[in-house]
């Protein structure tokens, strides 16, 4: 990981490229994330969207490429995988103060602004899934970081819960100027609070802004017409299609 | 009597919260490996003439290291690789004793513990040592905690680092090294685990769950102690039965606790 000079530039991947059984996982990503910026990374199953982002934290060896973050850059990270182990006994508390205090007050407000108040002196290991997703999404944003790091924040989450959640998680940027850097499936919902959308299949297939990535071809192929309708009216060609291995070839126009 | 139950009071101190951590980290294995290298910790003692608890610490120091970086390969699941490298050191350490046959070693008391052999030097190392691991041990206390609630994210949020994890596993390295005399090569592991699986259900905290496992193992130990010195059972048996006798009672409360409520 090396520190980059550019002050509007929160952390950046270049080049990336990420082998894991002779399989490439990431394909020469470049990604970057600029101070306050909302960015989402979208893509099918097995696309490697979790894997970039932990490229991005630093939590995977990049075989090829770097990692570029700004000097001093605060992250908080909600993994989208995480199972507390009923061997150590947690309270909520605990969990919220896991790699930084904050007073009591705010403790609470945190909490009591995702809708589970109620919950600071519960046992942690007695949560629904929702409820803990709610407490560790309370735990990243008290953190107050340059960059929050959301992979799939709401998982076990209903429709109107996901809808609350993306506000939230906009309410923080505009109040820190936060750069965040989510990870999602709801194209709907999170297209609304997204500035740049990344669409990644192994490569990076598209990026740009919401709307006009809706418009590319490389995105219909891979997530069908109606996701398309979603994000822009029409769509457009685009300079490549998707073979079955799911590698880029040149699209050719009839 | 007296030096015995202060040793035996002093391990249980320090056996505590890293036994703890120990079974939130899922190490038995690494604990059994650990204690086993130790018997060649206790050859090296002999060879080079310098105290067999020092050539102990010496050894588990430098196997916890080798445990440490072995565990970043991929080739052999580390469990299996545990395993292997757990018994094979115990056979090692078996031979290598067996064939320095200018010593006379009394090898039971080094395999289930001897509390009659406790010198004045031990008990040194055992409050010495252990205050020391303690002291280590709460420093790194948070980060811990973090680092086996989440790796992930203790890592991504730059809180706690590989470095965090090697000193826990050189404390757990000294502490198994300064036990193994009281409890013996083979029971020490127990001595960690034990104790922390029955004080789980008193606790609903980490910092309460260290105290509780504290006090189960201190009364087994002075239990254990106190039967070794009337019936002249090995002491380090006496003690690990003691501990699994309150674990099998901490078991059968819970149970019964739940039916009530």
């Amino acid at each position: 990981m090396s520190a980059t000079a550019d002050k509007t530039l929160a952390v950046a991947l270049v080049g990336a490229v990420l082998q894991r059984n002779d399989r490439h996982v990431l394909d020469h990503v470049d990604l970057s994330i600029g101070r306050g910026e909302i960015v989402t990374v979208i893509g099918p199953n097995g696309a490697g969207k979790s894997t970039l982002i932990r490229a991005v934290l630093g939590l995977e060896r990049l075989d090829a490429g770097e990692v570029r973050r700004a000097p001093g850059l605060t992250v908080a990270y909600l993994p989208q995988r995480y199972q507390l182990d009923p061997a150590l006994p947690l309270s909520v508390r605990r969990v919220l103060t896991l790699t930084h205090t904050a007073p009591e007050a705010r403790l609470k407000a945190a909490l009591d602004e995702l809708g589970v108040g109620q919950l600071l002196d519960v046992s942690a290991l007695r949560l629904s899934g929702g409820e803990l997703q709610r407490v560790m999404l309370a735990r990243a944003l008290l953190r107050e970081p340059d960059l929050l790091v959301l992979d799939e924040p709401t998982q076990n989450v209903d429709a109107a819960g996901a809808l609350e959640i993306y506000q939230i998680i906009a309410r923080q940027r505009a109040r820190t100027g936060c750069a965040v850097l989510l990870v999602s499936h709801d194209l709907n919902v999170v297209m609304a609070a997204t500035d740049r959308v990344y669409c990644l299949n192994g490569h990076i297939c598209c990026s740009g802004k919401p709307a006009d990535v809706g418009r590319e071809r490389a995105f219909v192929d891979l997530f069908g017409a109606a996701a398309a309708k979603t994000l822009a009216p029409y769509t457009h060609h685009h300079d490549h299609v998707h073979g079955p291995d799911g590698a880029p070839h040149p699209h050719h126009h009839h | 009597m007296i030096r015995a139950i202060l040793a035996g009071l002093g391990i249980a101190m320090v056996a505590g919260p890293l036994g703890c951590f120990v079974v939130w980290r899922r190490m038995a294995y690494f604990g059994d490996t650990l204690s086993h290298a130790g018997l060649m910790g206790i050859a090296l003692g002999l060879v080079t003439g310098i105290d067999p608890i020092v050539g102990v610490i010496i050894t588990c120091i430098v196997i916890g290291g080798l445990l440490f970086a072995l565990q970043f390969q991929r080739r052999v699941p580390t469990d299996t690789l545990l395993g292997v490298l757990s018994h094979s050191a115990l056979a090692v350490g078996l031979i290598v004793v067996s064939t320095m046959q200018n010593v006379r070693l009394d090898l039971t008391a080094y395999l289930f513990g001897d509390i009659l052999a406790i010198t004045d030097v031990d008990l040194a190392w055992i409050y010495g040592g252990g205050f020391a691991v303690l002291g280590a041990l709460a420093f790194l206390w948070n980060r811990l905690i973090a680092l086996t609630v989440s790796e992930d994210i203790s890592r991504a949020e730059g809180f706690a680092s590989t470095g965090v994890r090697l000193g826990f596993t050189v404390l757990v390295a000294i502490a198994v090294a300064i036990a193994m005399k009281i409890v013996g090569i083979l029971l020490v592991t127990a001595l960690l685990i034990i104790p922390p699986a029955a004080a789980r259900r008193m606790a609903h905290g980490p910092e309460a769950m260290c105290l509780a496992t504290i006090a189960v193992g201190a009364t087994a130990t002075i239990a254990g102690i106190s039967a070794s010195f009337t019936w002249d059972v090995p002491s380090g048996a006496a003690i690990v039965a003691a501990a699994a006798a309150i674990f099998a009672l901490s078991i059968a409360a819970g149970t019964i606790l739940r039916i009530r409520t």
